[in-house]
C-alpha cells in the first residue's frame, strides 16, 4: 500500500468531523439497540430483498442464529462507533464499518424492480443514505485521521502501516 | 486534492510536515502536550453523545412508564403453562381419525403421524435447499404420546394414507414407530372397537354432529373440526350429548393458541380501548384453492369412494359427483361455505378476546359474484351481528376474489386495536381517557401506544416506525419456549392435557355452542334475506 496522505488544516478537520458524525451515528445505533430489550434484527432480515435475501432469511429462521446476528449488530455498531470517535485502530475499524454498511445496503437495496417494504422517509433509486455512508467510510479509510487526532497517535509515531 | 496529497506525501517522506515537526520539537522538550491533546481531542464528542443518550433515555423511560402505569397492562409475554410444554406422562392415548382429507391429514400430522410421502417430500426439500428446515422444525415438536389405532375415510386412497401415517418411522419428539391403524368402513365400527380412546373428526361438516353424538355416547373424547355442525337443528343435540357423557370436547379453532390473542384479551380487559362499539373482521383470499376449488384425486371414482355413505346427513341426495366429494365446501348440502370455514375462526377469535357470546341479531348479504362454477354458497359475504347488551356491532366482511389484506380491528373510543400475529394499539386523537397524556405529548396518536410481537420479549410502549411496520405485517416468526410451534400441535396438546389431567379444553362445548349458533344465524340471515334474532329462552333462531 502506498503511503497514507497526511491531511492538514481545514482538510484534516473536515475529515475528522466526518469521522465524528459517522462514529456518532453508528455508536448511537448500537446503544439504541442494546438498550431496547425488544430490539431484534429479525424484521430486517425477514423482509430482506435483493441479492442476499436468501442468506438473511436463513439467519432469521433460527433463534440461535438470530441471537448471534443480533449480538454482532448491537456490539459491532457500538464498538465500531466508539472506536471511530476515539480514533482507536481507526483503519481496521473503518474497514469493518464499510463491511457492515455494505451488508445493510445489500439487505434492502433500492434497486429498480425490488420493492422496498420498509417505509422510507425519502425517495431513493439505487443510491440511499446507507450507500452514501458506505462510500463516506471508504473515504475515511483512504484518508485516515486517527493518528493525527485520536488515540492512535499514541500507538506509533512512525509512518503509517 | 491529488496535488495536495502528493505534497503531503512528499513532506511526510521528508519528515517535514507541520505536525511531525512540531512533534519533534515537543518530544525534545520531554512533554508531549500537543500530542496528548490530539489523542484526546475527540473524547468530548463521546461525552456529548453519552449525555445526549442519557437524556433521551430518561425521557423515553418516563414516557414508557407513564403509558404502562396509566394502562396497567403487564409487560410480560402470555404465560406458557408449564404443563403445556412439559413432556406427557407415560399413559398413551389411542386415537382414531375420521376423515383424512386436507385438514384431517394436517391434524393427524401435528398429532405425530406424518404420511411417509410428506416426510420424503420435506426431506427432498431440505436436500435441494439447505434453508428448508420444515422437516427439522416439525420433528422438534414434542411427542404427544399417542397411538393412531383407527382410520375411517370414505375414499380408499385417503384411508390408506392414514394407515401409512400410522406406521411412519419418522416422528416428532423421537416418538417410537406406531403399531399401525385398522381401517374401518364405518366410524361406528371404530367406536365399538375398544382400541380407540379418542377421535379426531375432520369430515365434511354434514357429518360432524352425528359422529360427535355417537362418539360422546360411546365415551370417546372428541377433537372436532369447525364448524361444529352444519345446521342449527344439530347444535343442541350435540351439546347435550357431550355434556351428558362428560368426554373432553375440543373444537378445532387452533388459532385460540395464538399468543397475540391472549395479549389482545388482556388489553381489552384492562379497558385500554375504552367503549368498543365496532369490531371488524375479514377474509381476503384470491386463489382457487382458497375458494375450495380443490384438486380432484385421479383415483377418485364410484369404486374407490363410498358415495352412499357420504350422502347420509347431507341436505339432498344427488348422483355421484367428484366435484361435490372433493370440493364439498362449495355446497350448503355439506357445509356452510365462508361461514363455517372462515367466519367461524374470526368469530371465535373475537369471542376469545371479548367473550361476546351469541349476538342478539344478525343480518347478512352477499352472492356468488366470481366463482360461477355451480356452487351454491356465496363467494362474497358481509355479516353484521348486533350485541345491544354490549353496545356493539361485530362485522364480518369477506371476498374470495381479492387478497388485499384487511386486519381484525377493535374500534374503541379511546384506542383502536389491530390483532394479527401481533397486536398494535393506537390511541384515538379524540380519546377521553388519553386526552391528558396526548396534551402532555406522552401519547402520540400517530404512533402505537402498545405493540406486542409474539415470540419476542413482550410488550413495548415505544418503538420505531420501522419496527412497527414489521410487526403489523406479521413478518416475524412465532415462537413458544424459543421454538417455532404449530398451533395445531398446541391445540391438540391443550385437549390431551385435559384428558390426562382434567380441566376444560380452551375451545370446549360451550364455546362450540356459541360458535355454531352465531354461524348459523348468519347463514339463516343470508338464506332468508332478512334480519334474524336469537331467542335465548326458546334456544332458537327466529
Amino acid at each position: 500500500m502506498s503511503t497514507t496522505p497526511t491531511l492538514t488544516g481545514a482538510r484534516l478537520w473536515a475529515m475528522v468531523a466526518l469521522r465524528m458524525l459517522i462514529g456518532w451515528h453508528l455508536l448511537y445505533e448500537g446503544l439504541a439497540k442494546l438498550s431496547n430489550p425488544y430490539w431484534t434484527s429479525a424484521g430486517f432480515l425477514a423482509d430482506s430483498k435483493g441479492p442476499l435475501s436468501g442468506l438473511y432469511l436463513w439467519l432469521a429462521s433460527d433463534p440461535g442464529r438470530l441471537t448471534i446476528v443480533d449480538w454482532l449488530n448491537q456490539w459491532g455498531l457500538t464498538l465500531i462507533g466508539a472506536a471511530m470517535i476515539l480514533g482507536v485502530g481507526s483503519r481496521y475499524v473503518t474497514l469493518l464499518a464499510v463491511l457492515l454498511l455494505g451488508l445493510y445496503y445489500l439487505g434492502s437495496p433500492p434497486l429498480p424492480g425490488i420493492e422496498i417494504s420498509a417505509p422510507a422517509e425519502g425517495s431513493y433509486l439505487i443510491v440511499n443514505k446507507t450507500l452514501i455512508e458506505f462510500v463516506a467510510l471508504i473515504v475515511l479509510w483512504l484518508f485516515p485521521t486517527g493518528r493525527q487526532v485520536g488515540f492512535d497517535s499514541y500507538v506509533s509515531r512512525g509512518g503509517d502501516r | 486534492m491529488s496535488e495536495d496529497t502528493r505534497d503531503h506525501q512528499e513532506q511526510e517522506e521528508k519528515g517535514t510536515t507541520p505536525e511531525s515537526g512540531a512533534d519533534a520539537q515537543e518530544k525534545t522538550g520531554g512533554v508531549d502536550r500537543r500530542n496528548l491533546f490530539k489523542g484526546l481531542a475527540t473524547l468530548p464528542v463521546l461525552g456529548a453523545l453519552g449525555f445526549a443518550t442519557w437524556g433521551k433515555r430518561r425521557a423515553d423511560d418516563t414516557r414508557r412508564q407513564a403509558i404502562i402505569d396509566e394502562l396497567g397492562v403487564s409487560g410480560d409475554a402470555p404465560a406458557i403453562i408449564d404443563r403445556l410444554m412439559s413432556r406427557p406422562p407415560s399413559n398413551r392415548i389411542n386415537i382414531g381419525i375420521i376423515g383424512f382429507g386436507g385438514e384431517g391429514e394436517a391434524v393427524v400430522r401435528a398429532a405425530g403421524f406424518p404420511r411417509p410421502e410428506w416426510v420424503e417430500a420435506r426431506r427432498e426439500g431440505a436436500r435441494s435447499n439447505s434453508r428448508d428446515h420444515r422437516l427439522a422444525e416439525y420433528l422438534a415438536h414434542g411427542d404427544l404420546n399417542l397411538e393412531l389405532t383407527g382410520v375411517c375415510d370414505l375414499f380408499d386412497n385417503r384411508a390408506q394414507g392414514a394407515i401409512d401415517a400410522s406406521n411412519c418411522d419418522t416422528r416428532p419428539g423421537g416418538a417410537p414407530v406406531g403399531r399401525g391403524a385398522t381401517r374401518y368402513r364405518r366410524y361406528a365400527e371404530m367406536l365399538d372397537d375398544g382400541d380407540v380412546d379418542a377421535v379426531i373428526i375432520a369430515t365434511p361438516d354434514h357429518w360432524h354432529a352425528q359422529i360427535t353424538i355417537d362418539a360422546a355416547n360411546a365415551g370417546k373424547h372428541i377433537y372436532c373440526e369447525k364448524a361444529m355442525t352444519r345446521t342449527e337443528e344439530e347444535v343442541l343435540p350435540v351439546v347435550e350429548a357431550v355434556k351428558q357423557s362428560g368426554v373432553k370436547f375440543q373444537l378445532g379453532h387452533q388459532n385460540r393458541q395464538l399468543e397475540s390473542h391472549e395479549k389482545a384479551r388482556e388489553v381489552y380487559e384492562k379497558g385500554i380501548l375504552g367503549p368498543v362499539t365496532l369490531v371488524e373482521t375479514t377474509t381476503n383470499r384470491n386463489d382457487p384453492s382458497g375458494a375450495w376449488v380443490w384438486d380432484i384425486h385421479p383415483d377418485g371414482n364410484p369404486d374407490t369412494i363410498d358415495w352412499a355413505q357420504f350422502q347420509e346427513h347431507a341436505g339432498h341426495d344427488v348422483p355421484f359427483s367428484l366435484e361435490r366429494f372433493f370440493r364439498w365446501r362449495c355446497w350448503f348440502d355439506y357445509g356452510t361455505g365462508l361461514v363455517g370455514d372462515l367466519l367461524s375462526h374470526e368469530y371465535d377469535a373475537v369471542n376469545q378476546i371479548m367473550r361476546l357470546g351469541i349476538p342478539k341479531y344478525a343480518t347478512a348479504s352477499g352472492g356468488i359474484y366470481f366463482y360461477k362454477d355451480g356452487r351454491d354458497v356465496p363467494d362474497t359475504l358481509q355479516v353484521a351481528y348486533e350485541y345491544p347488551d354490549r353496545d356493539l356491532t361485530l362485522v364480518y366482511s369477506a371476498t374470495l376474489s381479492s387478497g388485499r389484506g384487511r386486519g381484525k380491528v377493535f374500534m374503541g373510543h379511546d384506542a383502536a386495536m389491530e390483532v394479527g400475529s401481533g397486536v398494535r394499539v393506537l390511541a384515538e386523537p379524540q380519546s377521553t381517557r388519553f386526552a391528558d397524556l396526548i396534551d402532555r405529548d406522552i401519547v402520540d396518536p400517530d404512533r402505537p401506544l402498545l405493540t406486542y410481537r409474539p415470540g419476542f420479549k413482550g410488550l413495548d410502549a415505544v418503538t420505531t416506525a420501522t419496527e412497527e411496520y414489521f410487526a403489523s405485517r406479521g413478518l416475524l416468526f412465532t415462537y413458544r419456549g424459543g421454538q417455532r410451534v404449530s398451533t395445531h400441535w398446541l391445540h391438540l396438546k391443550d385437549w390431551l392435557d385435559t384428558i390426562r389431567f382434567g380441566g376444560e379444553p380452551s375451545c370446549n362445548i360451550d364455546r362450540g355452542f356459541e360458535e355454531a349458533i352465531t354461524c348459523h344465524m348468519s347463514t339463516a340471515a343470508y338464506q332468508l334475506g332478512r334480519r334474524v334474532e336469537w331467542d335465548p329462552v326458546q334456544q332458537k333462531i327466529i
